[in-house]
């Protein structure tokens, strides 16, 4: 399905491969983010290099700004826009299965059903499948429902996701991966490097033409309260089959000391994202994707505040509503993670790699 | 708008370029009340400014981007250098000497430096480049001044700076296109830019060559301030027939095609005219010494129009071109797409290529490969043009700016009659004339602009309490 064309006649990439090459004339933008020097690399840009550059991009939205040549001026340039369509098209041809792709990306309603469809499932095995007796959690799910419901709801997504990957790297040509290129890239990701701004100092996501840092804080909550909600599960996964010491945990165990935090930040990181979404412009990312997008960020703030619900709710007749929800949450989540936004992360990750090989 | 005319300003800044927000910026800083009155509208605002890269920065060591050091007099046999002597050698070196305390005052105001980290960038020494270029300097700075109070009207055009017993008491404006209405001041800071924009004086002043001529900046600038000056009796400065136009892509855009259209293949290549036939030596020099004599060449063509033709030797030797060269496999090919007279073509390239000689090219430094026995001579990087595929780029005369402008003195009050002004300052491109009467310094224009529109900001909001006191006694 063809997104807006800037320029009638030209496909997505045509668009963003005529824009590419004015900034290579001007190269003005240069040190706002990596796309400006990856762009000087070359004279001429294949498909796969639109694919990569796009993927570098992180909608910062400073060459925007800073640019003399954007509407009503006759070159039309709106670069972030450009690549972010050019972007999404990219994980649409990378989806697989290819039925789904675009469906979650481009719908917050679809993605609003998954994470209804993923209530009544469990709230379904929570009713059906309840056990005899358990603690905790475990009094409405056991423990071998839940793994048998999220070990493949686990392991299918990522099996998908490292599909889309290994088409993407063969479309940006990628090469061997080397330590250095995967240090290069961890600590840019971690840093989240490309919506600094570089000297700039900020981004101009929400404030027009104003530098902030507030995308890049809440950016980093999200992502860091992934990890943490991530290695709070991991833990307790491995307090549950190797130390033999089931949930529910105390407030100093590790799965919460990791997964209190990372909550908070899920939670926090989440809402944050969405306010911003409503007031940048949205026309400066791709407009199409737009209720996709703060679908999923709005799906991100209620897996956090969910669990944390649930923590708070330990012990009461509450949890029996909570957990089903919570799960539900977590469920969809995964579930729909290859055709959402989620995929961005990974996209990021190995356009960063890709680029690492690039600047040697 | 009518509450903006109500009141009696401390000071009106007419022009949204960069020396009008340094003296929107400055005056307001004082405690004044200033009012911007920008002609172009809010997408557009910041003149040629926008279109900058960079700003030629006095140092002696290390200071922010810039490396090593580079110091006053270094800098003034640059300019000397460019402009043949045609400077005023007080105002100019005022203006190299406060550079230096320029470039922290600009960062203390939001504007932001790219740090030097590109191979492409020769002129990481002497010149500073703004992160995002001159567009993103202009933000910062509205953003500057919003923040201070001042009050920015887009759309503005300033048809009238009343002057009466050498004391400026208001402009006439038009608004959105709306009636014209008065705005009162008690100083006025004129920082307006050139008339590059206004076709027909630059017809007037060059000949109706000028008519086919590309304006490499903003339309607005059309010098009606300066004209209206001048009628009233401001001295001047500059040479009214001269522009500086340099040798860009013939298929840019009459106004605003800025910095991409610029060409840099002419080194490597036979450039001709429309009939077929070289008219000068293309490799005289390193293009960035030749651009701009390379504006006057083409110009002096038939239709002031040139062609730049390369083979595939040449192709990636220049930075990247944003439109896309004309490609054929055959010089006839090559010809016909770019309609000129195939056979002449080939018999100049015949000649050309019969007269290039064995040696070494180097593209990046003079590298004395000049050709024997055809005229013009080639003296440097001429090697024949005969791998297909054969490339070809149109050349046009694209103006950067003018050089009539209004006289000032060390603070940048302007004159007439010999007399100074009691409230009227100047800065920028208006006034550039005073010290680049000729040829061009790369980063000098920004220079010109904050060192001067800080100066007229400063004196300006000075003379406005002079002015209320005057009125007061
Ligand atoms: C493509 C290009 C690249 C350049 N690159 C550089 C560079 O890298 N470094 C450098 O130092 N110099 C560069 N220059 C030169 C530089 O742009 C000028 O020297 C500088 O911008 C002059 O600033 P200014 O504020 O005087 O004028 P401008 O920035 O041109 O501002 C003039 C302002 O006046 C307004 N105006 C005009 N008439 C009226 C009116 N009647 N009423 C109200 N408002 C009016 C205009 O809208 C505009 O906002 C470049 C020029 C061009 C064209
Ligand atoms: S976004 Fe605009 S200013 Fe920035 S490099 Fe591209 S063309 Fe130049
Ligand atoms: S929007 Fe930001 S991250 Fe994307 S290309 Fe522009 S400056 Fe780079």
């Amino acid at each position: 399905m063809p997104l807006d064309q800037t320029r009638t006649g030209l496909s997505t990439t045509e668009e963003a491969r005529r824009q590419i090459e004015i900034c290579n004339a001007c190269r003005y933008c240069e040190g706002y983010c990596s796309v400006f020097p990856a762009i000087t690399l070359q004279r001429s840009f294949s498909d796969g290099d639109i694919t990569q550059l796009a993927n570098l991009c992180h909608n910062c939205r400073g060459c925007y700004y800073a640019c003399q040549y954007t509407d009503p001026h006759e070159f039309q340039i709106n670069l972030p826009k450009a690549l972010a369509e050019a972007r999404s098209e990219s994980w649409e041809r990378f989806a697989w299965p290819g039925a789904f792709s675009g469906l979650f990306q481009r719908s917050g309603v679809a993605l609003a059903a998954a994470l209804v469809v993923c209530f009544g499932l469990l709230f379904w095995a929570g009713q059906a499948l309840r056990p005899e007796s358990g603690e905790g959690f475990y009094a409405f799910l056991t423990h071998s429902v839940m793994v048998a419901i999220f070990m493949p709801a686990f392991l299918l997504p990522l099996f998908a996701i490292s599909l889309g990957l290994r088409a993407y790297w063969r479309e940006v040509g990628g090469m061997p991966v080397r330590l250095t290129h995967l240090t290069r890239a961890f600590s840019e990701a971690a840093r989240l490097k490309d919506l600094s701004g570089g000297a700039a100092g900020g981004c101009n996501f929400e404030k027009e033409d104003r530098y902030t840092n507030v995308r890049r804080w809440h950016h980093q909550a999200v992502m860091y309260g992934f990890l943490l909600c991530f290695a709070s599960t991991a833990s307790a996964t491995m307090l549950h089959y190797a130390f033999d010491m089931p949930a529910p945990y105390g407030l100093f165990s590790l799965p919460k000391l990791l997964g209190i935090p990372g909550g908070l930040l899920l939670a926090l990181g989440g809402l944050g994202m969405a306010v911003l979404k409503t007031r940048g412009e949205k026309d400066l990312g791709a407009p199409a994707l737009w209720g996709g997008e703060m679908a999923f960020v709005l799906l991100l703030f209620f897996t956090g505040a969910s669990g944390l619900a649930l923590y708070a709710a330990s012990g009461s007749a509450l949890v029996g509503v909570l957990l089903p929800v919570h799960l539900g949450a977590v469920l969809a989540f995964f579930l729909t993670a290859p055709y959402t936004k989620m995929v961005h992360g990974f996209f990021r990750l190995a356009a960063l790699i890709r680029n690492a090989q690039m600047q040697e | 708008m009518s509450a903006k005319s109500e009141k009696v300003w401390d000071v009106v800044v007419v022009g949204g370029g960069n020396a009008a927000l340094c003296a929107a910026i400055e005056a307001a800083e004082a405690g004044r009340s200033v009012i911007i009155l920008e002609g172009a509208p809010k997408t557009y605002r910041g003149g040629n400014s926008r279109h900058t890269r960079n700003f030629r920065c006095m140092h002696r060591g290390p200071l922010s981007v810039l490396t090593d050091s580079y110091e006053e007099d270094e800098y003034f046999d640059d300019l000397i250098r460019v402009t043949k002597g045609n400077t005023d050698e007080e105002l100019a070196r005022l203006a190299i000497r406060t550079s230096e305390k320029c470039l922290p005052w600009m960062e203390s105001h939001g504007v932001r430096f790219q740090p030097s980290l590109s191979g492409t960038l020769s002129l990481g020494r002497t010149n500073a480049f703004f992160l995002g270029g001159g567009k993103a300097l202009v933000n910062a700075y509205y953003n500057t001044a919003a923040d201070l109070g001042v009050e920015v009207v887009y759309e503005a055009q300033v048809t009238h700076v009343e002057i009466a017993d050498g004391r400026f008491n208001a402009v006439e404006v038009e608004i959105a296109g709306g009636a014209r209405q008065r705005i009162e001041g008690r100083a006025v800071v004129l920082a307006s830019g050139g008339f590059q924009g206004d076709i027909d004086w630059l017809a007037r002043a060059w000949g109706p060559a000028a008519r086919n001529f590309l304006i490499r900046g903003t339309p607005y600038n059309r010098g009606v301030v300066l004209k209206d000056m001048l009628d009233q009796g401001a001295d001047s400065v500059g040479d009214p027939t001269q522009c500086h136009a340099v040798a860009i892509d013939g298929r840019a855009p009459k106004f605003d095609g800025g910095i991409v259209t610029r060409l840099d293949c002419v080194p490597f290549s036979v450039v001709v005219n429309k009939n077929g036939e070289r008219f000068y030596d293309e490799g005289e020099d390193v293009w960035p010494k030749r651009y701009a004599i390379w504006g006057r060449l083409v110009a002096a063509q038939p239709d002031q129009v040139a062609y730049s033709i390369i083979d595939s030797k040449s192709a990636n030797l220049f930075m990247p071109s944003v439109f896309p060269a004309v490609e054929a496999d055959t010089l006839e090919g090559l010809a016909e797409k770019m309609g000129l007279p195939a056979e002449k073509l080939r018999q100049t390239v015949d000649a050309f290529n019969a007269a290039c000689r064995e040696g070494t090219f180097h593209p990046t430094e003079l590298d004395g490969l000049a050709t024997e026995g055809v005229e013009p001579q080639k003296t440097n990087w001429a090697r024949p043009i005969s791998d297909p595929p054969f490339y070809g780029y149109s050349l046009r005369p694209g103006v950067t700016f003018t050089y009539l402008g209004l006289k000032v003195d060390e603070t940048a009050r302007v004159t007439m009659g010999g007399r100074k002004l009691e409230n009227v300052w100047a800065a920028g491109e208006i006034m550039a004339g005073s010290i680049l009467g000729e040829g061009y310094l790369a980063g000098f224009g920004m220079t010109i602009g904050t060192v001067f529109g800080r100066i007229a900001g400063q004196e300006a909001a000075k003379g406005a309490v002079r002015g209320e006191n005057a009125h007061a006694a």
